[in-house]
């Protein structure tokens, strides 16, 4: 049977996957974000897993304001990557996991949770950069990621978004339906976003460092108290664009119920608007 | 009942909700029209004619045509979608989030290197942080509206 063998949480800043492309990764202000990543990495190297299930945000490129999903599976074979207005980022195309991708739309549904079944979706900087962060820069014609990735999108755009104790419910939904899987993979559940950011109007630039770091802490010891905190205070200690946050609930639901072992974390100010927040956790 | 809006007490901030979404609707969907090259070319060639093709609001075009971001964002705008549009200027998201404050971009990042916004007096409308309504803008600008 397939198994969920480690949960990994990252920031998606746009700007990082810029700084990737560019080749200005090794400039000061970028190395103290990617010297964040260096074990993680090294670690994704040692413990690559067949399939990454990534849970991110689209930021209107795969969906306008014409159809808003609050919950996207994405089930098609391969993913392109989005032109997001400045040209598509120069990394490989995302291959998909359909099999597995389907099963889990199968049971996540049948056990109440209404998932939208995406067939085509390109795939923006809160994928990519995730996939960047943790496998270093990639030729995007002559290399590959190192397996396939199923892509999860939740809206935290429009509200009304999910609510984190939904997301943390939908969590174990998908943890049980990878259970059931017949084939023996390992799988991974990525959790993107955030950590405390705030993108628009006079309080653009707010960062909580001591509110993100209670999180973290939060998310590795107690999950589900974490996961009653409303959006409003999301909203209030860690800016319009922290609500991001709440998809981290959905990877760290899908871990076993006992304390996992934490393997790296990291945090960081600024990367452009972002505090920057990472962890892996494995599965005891 | 209408909609629940705990939000409305946050300072210096927009909650893209149900509300703003069917104000914004064909601005943002205007947006959206220059993730392609031919749109962005024919906008950069005739701003307004491209703009006069959408049923926006008058003060929606006015909001685009000076790249005021915090107008369009009162009149329905989301920043991804906004973001479009500096993607078609050449703005990266930091130059944009820095343009809705009154900073120089140099001002901007300066704040972010140096930790940020603080969230001291940011929580709450009438508290005294950098955010609130009474000490806009911020940075050069504000220098100039004081007449410093």
């Amino acid at each position: 049977m397939a198994r969920i063998t480690a949960s990994v949480y990252t920031s998606h800043v746009p700007a990082i996957g810029a700084a990737l492309d560019l080749g200005k990764n090794h400039e000061p202000y970028w190395q103290k974000v990617f010297a964040g990543y260096e074990f993680s990495k090294q670690w994704l190297r040692e413990n690559r897993p067949d399939v990454i299930f990534l849970v991110y945000n689209d930021h209107a490129n795969a969906f306008s304001l014409d159809i808003i999903p609050t919950f996207a599976i994405g089930t098609a074979a391969e993913f392109a990557i989005a032109d997001e207005g400045w040209g598509p980022r120069p990394v490989p195309k995302v291959i998909g996991h359909p099999e597995l991708a389907s099963h889990i739309a199968q049971s996540v549904i049948q056990d109440d949770f209404d998932l939208t079944i995406v067939n085509r979706m390109d795939v923006d900087h809160g994928l990519t950069v995730p996939l960047s962060l943790m496998c270093g820069a990639l030729d995007p014609a002559k290399d590959a990621w190192p397996c396939p990735v199923i892509p999860f999108a939740v809206n935290v755009v429009q509200y009304p978004v999910p609510s984190g104790r939904r997301c943390f419910r939908l969590g174990r939904a998908i943890r049980k339906a990878v259970a059931s899987y017949d084939e023996p993979l390992k799988v991974q559940i990525w959790g993107t976003g955030g950590m405390s950011h705030q993108l628009q109007g006079p309080r653009a630039g707010l960062i909580n460092a001591e509110w993100d770091n209670r999180f973290l802490d939060r998310l590795i010891a107690e999950p589900e108290q974490l996961a009653e905190v409303p959006h409003i205070d999301y909203v209030r200690e860690a800016g319009s664009e922290g609500i991001e946050l709440v998809m981290w609930l959905i990877a760290r639901g899908a871990m076993n119920d006992d304390l996992p072992r934490v393997r790296h974390r990291f945090f960081h100010v600024p990367a452009s608007n972002t505090a920057v927040g990472h962890l892996i956790l494995e599965n005891a | 009942m209408p909609l629940e809006k705990p939000y409305l007490d946050v300072p210096g901030t927009t909650i893209f909700d149900a509300e703003q979404s069917r104000r914004g609707y064909w601005l943002n969907q205007f947006c959206m029209s220059l993730m392609k090259a031919e749109n962005r070319a024919r906008f950069k060639a005739n701003e307004r004619a491209y703009l006069d093709e959408w049923p926006m609001s008058e003060e929606q075009k006015q909001a685009v045509l000076a790249r005021d971001l915090n107008r369009c964002m009162r009149t329905g705008g989301n920043i991804y979608f906004l973001a479009k549009i500096g993607a078609t200027d050449g703005k990266s998201f930091q130059q944009m989030a820095g343009s809705m404050t009154g900073m120089t971009e140099e001002e901007y990042r300066d704040m972010m290197v140096k930790g940020g916004r603080s969230i001291e007096g940011n929580r709450y409308l009438g508290e005294d942080g950098d955010a609130q309504p009474h000490r806009q803008p911020q940075g050069a600008a504000g220098r100039v509206a004081k007449g410093a």
